[in-house]
């Protein structure tokens, strides 16, 4: 069972700078074929600044930096029993490539069902731009399925 | 693109469908690279196989991107509020997926006149693969 006391607990901030080429290549990987997503010109065009992030794109800062991946390794749970159940972004300002953002995320819950053959890992982030705007909010839900624990 | 307004969009308009080509391993490792997101259980089938799988499966975040297009092909970008997904069951290789959703509620909120999506990505059977809402500012 992972230890509740860490509910509560901030994770190591994370800085991310969105490049053009990320973005381009994730379009290409989510299959986008909208110029305004791929390519710069067409982004300015259609009125943006630069390039505009996609509404999951910032979900990528915490996987770049492993800032989850050594959470869940301390917690001593296999990458392989960690399934995402949840995810919700609140928006507040549009991202364009040339941001640099700084992800701040806490633990906001920790607890199990069935007996404890499913535990719950409740991630709550922050996400500030270059200017210090909050420009979205994400709450993650991850489920860790522990086969060993079930039938006590 | 313009924005869906308040005196034309009605509750229980359909957005128009997204039907994405089949799910390929290529597709993952794709999307492993793009997202950040290098779990093996993903892009690795002997790790999966390992982990009690049968096989690698689609991450959850690749999906709630394609819903994501669906939503900013109905409303730009810059009107969505809110996203929400619930991801009910995994998406295998080969799973060729459908995005859709409903205007299911109009409200305002915060000086906002807004629309309530409902939001699915279903296999082609039907079979739910994640299900949520959306909040879109309208004009």
């Amino acid at each position: 069972m992972i230890d509740t006391k860490h509910i509560g607990r901030e994770l190591p901030p994370v800085t991310f700078e969105v490049e053009k080429g990320r973005l381009r290549f994730f379009g290409k990987a989510t299959g986008e074929t909208r110029p305004e997503y791929l390519d710069e010109t067409a982004a300015l065009d259609a009125g943006h600044p630069s390039i505009p992030a996609p509404p999951t794109f910032v979900f990528a800062a915490e996987l770049d930096a492993g800032t989850l991946f050594s959470l869940l390794e301390e917690l001593q749970v296999p990458l392989g029993h960690i399934l995402h159940g949840e995810q919700q972004f609140t928006y507040h300002a549009p991202v364009h490539a040339g941001d640099v953002l700084t992800v701040q995320s806490t633990i906001a819950d920790i607890y199990a069902k069935k007996n404890g053959e499913l535990e719950f890992v409740i991630k709550d982030s922050s996400v500030r731009n270059q200017h210090g705007h909050q420009v979205l909010e994400a709450r993650s839900v991850i489920v860790v399925r522990n086969p060993g624990e079930k039938s006590l | 693109m313009s924005i869906p307004s308040w005196d034309t969009v009605s509750v229980g308009d359909a957005l128009p469908t997204l039907a994405l080509p089949a799910i390929t391993r290529t597709t993952l490792a794709l999307f492993a690279g793009a997202s950040g997101d290098h779990n093996p259980i993903h892009i690795d089938s002997d790790f999966a196989r390992a982990a009690g799988m049968e096989d690698v499966f689609a991450q959850g975040m690749l999906p709630m991107a394609y819903l994501a297009r669906l939503l900013t092909t109905w409303a730009p970008q810059s009107q969505l509020r809110q996203f929400h997904v619930r991801f009910s069951s995994m998406t295998a290789v080969g799973t060729k997926l459908v995005c859709s959703g409903m205007v299911t509620e109009k409200l305002e909120r915060d000086g906002e006149r807004l629309a309530k999506l409902q939001l699915a990505v279903c296999d082609e059977q039907g079979v739910a693969k994640i299900k949520g809402e959306a909040l879109v500012a309208l004009a």
